[in-house]
């Protein structure tokens, strides 16, 4: 017997999820530049948030999770990044073992990959796994 | 405070993107038949999936067998646990779909399998681990400000 409610459900969840996944797509690891704004609206972290010293450039700042998909690639990303420009390090952090400071810079997802100046202040931020290009586009001078 | 490097299984990635597929197919018949078996069945391999993990759930098994000696050498593996995860989260959803269905509450069939169906065909058309983003907002949002876990971060 079929069920023609059960057959519109079917329809509605897979055209609202291939709007959604499409949406998704596109904004998905998008590098953000928040430079540019007041002082007032940059977050600044110490080398103590993240339990790392600053790089003398940039400081690459990963927040992962065990369940986390693209985190993999978004680590040797930024590790690699790392390790080709002078004065960028690398910092992954477990975002289940530092929710304090996931909320206090509203990390709702991982990979969340935040570029610090060497003075700490958060100019860049991309959710998803971004690209390699992007990254190195977002480093500061 | 730095993530710890720990020795994980790595999967082929379109093992579970596969997987996915079959799983789109199998709720979008539940939801047509309103057959409970059929979801009963669903129900199985997930608990299998989150058991065992993805590669010795049926459908994983299906792929090691019938889909991947087809296929060239997959260009990178992937960390099994969250695949595993999200077979959790499907579990969940489908147990509770099963007991709308059996209750005879079918409201709640609908939202339960309709959400499933929705995280399966991501995972199969997007690569979208519906289950996987959702975790930090959920830890977020459930676990206590002082919480501190010692769950390792993947290397």
């Amino acid at each position: 017997m079929l069920c023609v409610t059960g057959l519109l459900v079917v329809v509605l969840v897979l055209v609202a999820a291939t709007v959604f996944g499409v949406w998704w797509r596109r904004r998905d690891g998008r590098v953000r530049n928040l430079d540019g704004g007041s002082e007032d609206d940059v977050d600044v972290l110490s080398p103590d948030d993240i339990g790392h010293e600053f790089g003398s450039r940039a400081t690459l700042v990963q927040f992962s999770t065990a369940f986390c998909q693209p985190c993999r690639a978004t680590r040797a990303t930024l590790a690699h990044v790392a390790s080709s420009t002078d004065g960028v390090v690398h910092v992954e952090i477990d975002a289940e073992a530092n929710l304090d400071l996931v909320r206090r810079l509203s990390v709702l997802r991982t990979p969340t990959t935040l570029v610090l100046d060497d003075g700490g202040r958060v100019v860049v931020r991309a959710s998803g796994a971004p690209a390699l290009r992007d990254v190195r586009a977002a480093l500061p001078d | 405070m730095r993530a710890t490097p720990a020795v994980r299984r790595e999967i082929d990635p379109r093992g579970p993107r596969f997987a996915a597929a079959l799983t789109t197919v199998v709720l979008a018949a539940v939801l047509i038949t309103q057959n409970a078996w059929l979801l009963a069945a669903q129900t199985a391999v997930f608990a299998v999936g989150a058991l065992a993990g993805p590669a010795a759930a049926p459908y994983g098994r299906l792929f090691a067998r019938a889909v991947r000696p087809r296929l060239a050498p997959p260009s990178q593996l992937e960390d099994a646990a969250p695949p595993r995860f999200a077979q959790a989260v499907g579990l969940v959803f489908s147990l509770t779909g099963l007991a709308g269905l059996l209750g005879g509450v079918v409201v709640l069939g609908y939202v339960a399998v309709g959400a499933a169906l929705a995280a399966a065909f991501l995972n199969a058309a997007f690569g979208l681990c519906l289950g996987c983003e959702t975790y930090l907002a959920y830890r977020r949002s459930f676990l206590s400000r002082s919480a501190h876990h010692t769950t390792e971060v993947a290397p």
